[in-house]
């Protein structure tokens, strides 16, 4: 059975066997890093893909399909065509916070994969405070957004950048919350111990109802924070052009459009691990026969599948519902969202004192 | 209505005004400087309020301007035409602006592309044309070397 | 340039002043409003227009009585149909041209497939300023279809010029009436995915009611008319006050709503089309035979005189005014077009909202700018 965590044993020894130990920890750091940019560049390649064709499958249309077969070379070509653009910097633009902006914003985005267990054992970083590095280091790049707009001497970008500002740093609040029911029933924060805790049924199925609610309002409060519609009025199409990224073209814009996909990707993979298990396999309970049959299918297709899945989610929200307005936004984050997941928060720890999840 | 009985009507409203009953609907001859006074006499007719101004429109007879208003009442659905005649030299009429509020971009058209002075307009300024843009094109004096104006 | 706002001293320190357009995704065209803003909240909105003015009524004055028709289709494009027919009207007007039944019965049936054709682009423009990207393609699968129709009869898909004075240019192609039963089966079909989709969604909702509100009197003073001002309980439908070719003999409601804001005026083009539905099932079956165009002479001369007309477009009343001098050329044409009118209120309407409330008001009021500019 295939099985990463054997791999990156494999390499570990070899590693330690032919170098000294101290450069073979650097060559591993290298191979790390190598590897998060890859997967980074690779999966801002599919998911732009993935987004045009959910996109035109939701409106009865067909997405790209010229270049190559069915259109999966399209990100290639748009990648080309992104690199060969010229990069305008505008006139009266702050020039070293203009350039900055989209490098901070990305940096962010790479950090966070740090935690993130992708199968059983193929982890970078393990540490103890996962939940909470995550969401700290997700918070910066707020201020690359902020960055942007500001710099870019454009009224309509510092509208849209204001916009977003106010919208991520409110719906922070409820991620937060609805993370913490979880981290309420596993006791630690390490990402790795959530999803061990996770060994006999996923955490969405066995603390029924508060993981529900909980789930709920973290789909909701995730759309809000990679600013995708329906919350998307900083990047309002029709109202502002382009919000905070209007005045970037060429590389600098290809970075904000990746950073973007890429924080989806992460929430996804954060709402995976916590709710439905990460790289754990469907157990149900004390089933031996289910659970050892479910085992066969390697732990990276499951921790892919489900993060897949919940992107999926959140691109059919954003061709299906129309945008909110930024007052009703934030209506709905502090008037509804954070008073329900405190509430839920309540719940949540009640059930976990009686012992009434699975 | 017929015209007959709003001919009766508006004669009673409006003693000094000359009323043509040929064509489709009233046409009324106002002068200048009674113009505005009547207007605000239709408008606040109590049997049929005219509040409907549709067509605020002018014609250059080459000797003269004449201002031409089509209104409307919305309880009796009556339509008239008012028309005023104005001077070449200087032609000027007071605005309506204020009794009927479509009258303000109206006029801002009428004087882009005529040159006739609103008295007390709010803004009166050109709404299609360039700011700078020298002439009035809709008169038949107006003439363009650069573009073509008859086809 | 010196906005208006600048000049007579009403901005306060710290008002921000932007442009919208003319190059902008959700002014369906080149209009230009310069807004002054007070952090989110909208104090003053002005239009700048003329960047599509082409001088088409000084153009006409050179036109015989049979060219100027076609400049129409130009102003209005989506209502093209409706125009053409109001100017061939004002010409039969003057002449006292008779025109043949079956000529009225095509020229209402073209109408009213233009009407729903016109509702249902503003449908999916609409949802898409708003944020909905999808139903923008269902909007565009219905008009597909009453485009093809137009192709097959008129000879084009936009600017059918198909009205003459007398009648129509030719007659229907044999298939038309099979075609329009045809599309009213799928219409029927398909309208209550517009319900699903879009009316009943509370998203839509929050951003339509209470947005942009319009009183009924300010509909009358600012000279509304059309959906816009029937959003607002003013009943000014031109078909039913002064009826004109066979719509006295039609059944169908004029559709009010007293609400007064954006989500009345939706609900009114919606419910408009339904009733466009029924004037054309009332009449497929029943087209008469005859002649298609009455006989006239081939250069028109109106006699000396005043003529004028109004048409309901797809937008508001439409009205042509034309002076005419006796010759073969008119002296002065006016056209009333209904999008002046109603782009007149937009500053009353969208002060003290928010600039996301302006995108749904101006996407109620449904202009055009070329028939606004002229």
């Amino acid at each position: 059975m295939f099985s990463l965590e054997s791999l990156t044993t494999i390499v570990h020894i070899w590693l330690n066997k032919t170098f000294q130990p101290n450069l073979a920890l650097l060559l591993e750091f290298v191979i790390v890093g190598v590897l998060a940019i890859t997967l980074f560049a690779v999966l801002g390649l599919v998911l732009v893909l993935m987004e045009r064709k959910v996109a035109a499958w939701i409106q009865i249309r067909l997405g790209p399909n010229r270049v190559g077969p069915k259109g999966m070379l399209q990100s290639l070509a748009d990648t080309v065509k992104l690199m060969m653009k010229e990069g305008l910097t505008p006139d009266g633009a702050d020039k070293f916070l203009f350039n900055l902006a989209p490098y901070i914003v990305m940096i962010s985005a790479m950090m966070v994969l740090a935690p993130i267990g992708f199968a059983k054992g193929f982890q970078i970083w393990d540490i103890n405070i996962g939940v909470l590095y995550v969401s700290a280091i997700s918070s910066v790049s707020v201020i690359g957004i902020l960055m942007a707009g500001w710099s870019s001497n454009n009224k309509y970008s510092l509208l849209g950048a204001m916009r977003s500002g106010a919208q991520m740093v409110s719906y922070e609040l409820s991620v937060g919350l609805s993370i913490l029911s979880i981290i309420v029933l596993t006791g630690s924060l390490s990402l790795n111990d959530i999803v061990l805790s996770q060994q006999n049924g996923w955490w969405i199925f066995k603390a029924h109802i508060p993981a529900l609610i909980s789930f709920v309002i973290f789909i909701i409060a995730v759309t809000a924070e990679t600013n995708r519609a329906p919350f998307d009025l900083s990047e309002a199409e029709s109202e502002l052009t382009a919000g905070f990224h209007t005045e970037y073209s060429g590389m600098k814009f290809a970075l904000f459009f990746l950073a973007e996909y890429i924080n989806i990707f992460i929430v996804c993979a954060i709402g995976a691990t916590l709710f439905f298990g990460g790289w754990m396999p469907l157990h149900i309970g004390s089933w031996e026969g289910f659970n050892h049959i479910m085992d066969y299918i390697p732990s990276s297709i499951w921790f892919f599948g489900k993060t897949f899945f919940l992107i999926f989610l959140i691109m059919w929200f954003r061709w299906t519902f129309p945008r909110l307005r930024v007052d009703q936004l934030l209506n709905l984050e502090w008037k509804y969202l954070l008073p329900i997941s405190m509430f839920n928060l309540l719940l949540m720890t009640l059930v976990a004192i009686m012992g009434w999840h699975f | 209505m017929l015209k007959e009985e709003l001919t009766i009507i508006i004669k009673e409203l409006l003693p000094d005004a000359v009323i043509e009953e040929a064509g489709e609907w009233l046409n009324i001859s106002l002068e200048s400087n009674e113009f505005k006074q009547a207007a605000l006499q239709l408008r606040n007719f109590n049997q049929m309020p005219f509040d409907f101004l549709f067509c605020l429109t002018c014609v250059d007879w080459k000797t003269h301007f004449t201002m031409v208003y089509h209104l409307r009442s919305k309880k009796t659905n009556d339509n008239i035409v008012i028309k005023v005649k104005l001077n070449r030299e200087t032609p000027q009429i007071d605005t309506v602006s204020d009794i009927w509020r479509t009258a303000e971009f109206h006029e801002r058209e009428v004087f882009d592309l005529f040159g006739i002075i609103f008295l007390q307009h709010p803004d009166l300024r050109r709404l299609f044309l360039t700011d700078d843009w020298v002439g009035y094109p809709l008169r038949k004096d107006y003439d363009d070397p650069i573009n073509m104006i008859k086809l | 340039m010196k906005t208006m706002v600048e000049e007579i001293g009403k901005t306060v320190e710290g008002d921000l002043i932007i442009n919208v357009g003319p190059q902008h995704p959700a002014t369906h065209g080149v209009l230009h409003l310069v807004i002054t803003l007070n952090g989110e909240t909208i104090k003053n909105v002005e239009p700048h227009l003329g960047y599509i003015h082409r001088s088409i009524e000084k153009m006409c004055e050179s036109l015989s009585y049979r060219q100027f028709i076609y400049s129409t289709s130009r102003m209005d494009y989506l209502s093209a149909h409706i125009n053409n027919h109001a100017c061939a009207m004002v010409v039969e007007k003057a002449l006292q041209i008779e025109i043949p039944a079956r000529a009225q019965v095509i020229r209402v049936l073209m109408d009213e497939l233009t009407r729903i054709a016109s509702h249902e682009l503003w449908w999916g423009a609409m949802a898409m300023d708003l944020g909905a990207f999808t139903p923008f393609f269902h909007a565009f699968r219905e008009r597909e279809t009453i485009n093809d129709i137009m192709e097959e009869t008129c000879g084009a898909r936009l600017t059918m010029n198909y009205n003459v004075p007398g009648g129509v240019m030719a007659d229907l192609h044999p298939n038309f009436v099979a075609r329009v039963k045809n599309f009213l089966k799928l219409y029927k079909l398909k309208i209550h995915e517009y319900d699903e989709l879009v009316t009943g969604n509370i998203i839509f909702q929050n951003r339509m009611k209470g947005v942009g509100y319009l009183s009924a009197e300010d509909a009358i003073s600012y000279g509304v008319t059309g959906p816009a001002a029937r959003g607002s309980g003013v009943s000014c439908d031109v078909r039913k006050h002064f009826p004109y070719e066979i719509y006295s003999q039609l059944q169908f409601d004029e559709i009010l709503e007293t609400a007064g804001d954006s989500f009345a005026r939706y609900m009114v083009r919606l419910r408009e089309m339904n009733e466009s539905i029924k004037i054309i099932e009332q009449l497929i079956d029943m087209i008469p035979d005859g002649d298609f165009q009455a006989k006239t002479k081939a250069v028109l001369k109106l006699p000396k005189g005043e003529f004028f007309q109004s048409v309901e477009t797809a937008r508001g009343e439409l009205g042509v005014y034309i002076v005419s001098e006796g010759g073969t050329t008119p002296y002065r044409i006016k056209f009333r077009s209904p999008g002046f009118s109603n782009l007149s209120a937009l500053n009353h309407m969208t002060v003290g909202e928010k600039l996301g409330d302006l995108v749904a008001s101006m996407g109620t009021l449904d202009l055009v700018i070329p028939d606004i500019d002229r």
